[in-house]
């Protein structure tokens, strides 16, 4: 499965916004596009499309806080 | 010895920089001696709790052996077997000390327990954090040396930043690069300068000097509408600047301290009166508290939730999470009503922003935005935050029933 257009799908669906493709470095939790609700659902999402195992302890805003974060630490959990 | 409150006189901060000395030394020539760090420690803690603070000194030492053999016991178990009772039942044990260091004296008014000492309430985050990450898998092992470094860090035992173990481990281990080591103690000593000013100038002007002139000023004109006046207001304004200037400057002499041994302990204050809404406000004062809520009660809630499908309605899912964070920070406080209608109105706030931000969001094109609305939000946010802080005060409790 294609892990980078998978986050990206979840991130728009969750945040209503498609133009995150665009900017693949923005800061999510900075520009409040994300929050702890959002996070868990994204988190929870990733874990249902992705089958990778993500507990709240292993979740560091800092080491997910952009979307080629996210996709760089989820293909480390793979 | 002496008995010396952490950051409260000219001797504590002397006895400190001698102290520290030789770690700085060994810190810029790439060595962390860990056997000199332990007994300055060692050292603070016995300043901090000798004399007629014996009897909280010894109280620490049974706490930290109880969570310690408590995390031990629960990591051996954690590494064959995941029950969700038994996690519950070793969280449960936690944070019975400090219930029971709450109960007492609301049972017992004017007594307190035996098993109370300065800053349980700080090392129980940190041992219910650890029980957490460990279900999680996130610590494997239980290392007592570690742990009793986490635990009794002396620069934050008292009233925090919170640190998370794996975080403080990581700096432990390591010896910053001398570059950024060098760094650290410029920021370090700009952070003392700070805290000066903060706390034993502002916050003295506030605390000390200001405080009790408004409190009975205000206690002279009881009788209108719930005894609100003009000196009410002032000492919802003056209470909320000391609490600001003494917190903020004891946090950035914890920071400093902290930052001088080559440990990045978090921030706690960043800039909270220039939120524009609560949320954000949240995410400014007392940073290490509020994020350890989110982190281990809120998302924890949340997760659990929403994985169950116990309901489909995110928006109530959310506010289940705000009303149980907010309470429970209330209780955390201590067992009294105005702690309580302090979380409840938090909680109530930041519920009623989530509504509006939701609103705003949908109605992009016709809600104006900009510098001067941004700066009208700010005012807002500051003044009710302050009147949540005279909640927080307690001085309606005298003020009304006494």
């Amino acid at each position: 499965m294609d892990v980078e257009k998978t986050v990206v799908e979840i991130l728009a669906d969750l945040t209503g916004n498609d133009d995150i493709k665009d900017d693949m470095d923005m800061e999510l939790f900075e520009s409040g596009t994300l929050d702890s609700m959002a996070t868990v659902q994204m988190l929870l999402e990733l874990q249902g499309q992705l089958d990778i195992e993500v507990p709240v302890s292993e979740f560091d805003r800092q080491a997910w806080s952009t979307p080629n974060k996210i996709i760089a630490r989820v293909k480390e959990l793979q | 010895m002496p008995n010396l409150q952490p950051y409260a006189n000219p001797n504590y901060f002397l006895i400190l920089g001698v102290a520290l000395m030789p770690l700085v030394i060994g810190l810029l020539n790439g060595k962390r001696w860990h056997i000199y760090e332990t007994l300055v420690s060692l050292l603070f803690l016995i300043l901090i709790f000798d004399g007629d603070k014996v009897h909280q000194g010894i109280a620490l030492i049974g706490y930290v052996l109880f969570e310690g053999a408590l995390i031990w016991g629960y990591t051996v178990y954690r590494q064959k077997h995941n029950h969700t009772w038994l996690f519950d039942l070793a969280v449960i044990l936690a944070i019975m000390p400090l219930v029971i260091v709450k109960f007492v004296p609301f049972l017992n008014p004017g007594s307190n327990s035996i098993l109370g000492f300065l800053g349980i309430s700080y090392l129980t985050f940190k041992s219910v954090g650890m029980i957490m990450e460990t279900r999680d898998g996130s610590i494997k092992k239980f290392e007592p040396w570690l742990f009793l470094q986490f635990m009794l860090f002396f620069p934050t035992i008292s009233s925090g930043p919170i640190d998370r173990y794996r975080r403080f481990k990581k700096d432990y281990l390591k010896v910053p690069d001398r570059d950024h080591y060098l760094d650290l103690l410029g920021k370090a000593v700009h952070n003392f300068m700070l805290g000066f000013v903060y706390k034993f100038m502002l916050g003295y002007l506030f605390g000390t000097v200001l405080l009790p002139k408004v409190a009975h000023l205000a206690m002279a004109s009881r009788g209108g509408f719930l005894d609100i006046s003009w000196g009410l207001v002032g000492y919802m304004y003056v209470y909320s600047m000391y609490l600001f200037f003494d917190f903020a400057g004891y946090s950035l002499f914890a920071v400093a301290t902290s930052y001088v041994m080559g440990v990045e302990t978090p921030i706690n204050f960043n800039k909270p009166f220039a939120s524009p809404n609560i949320k954000e406000f949240w995410n400014r004062w007392h940073m290490t508290l509020s994020f350890w809520f989110r982190d281990y009660i809120y998302m924890r809630l949340v997760f659990f939730l929403m994985k169950h499908k116990i309901t489909k309605n995110k928006v109530l899912i959310a506010n289940l999470g705000y009303l149980t964070l907010f309470l429970l920070m209330g209780f955390w406080h201590g067992l009294t009503w105005y702690y309580i209608v302090y979380g409840l109105f938090h909680a109530i706030w930041i519920i009623l922003t989530d509504v509006w931000l939701r609103f705003k969001k949908k109605h992009k094109a016709h809600i104006i935005s900009n510098r001067w609305t941004n700066y009208l939000a700010i005012f807002a946010t500051f003044n009710t935050v302050c009147l949540s802080f005279l909640i927080f005060s307690g001085f309606l409790d005298r003020l009304w029933f006494h």
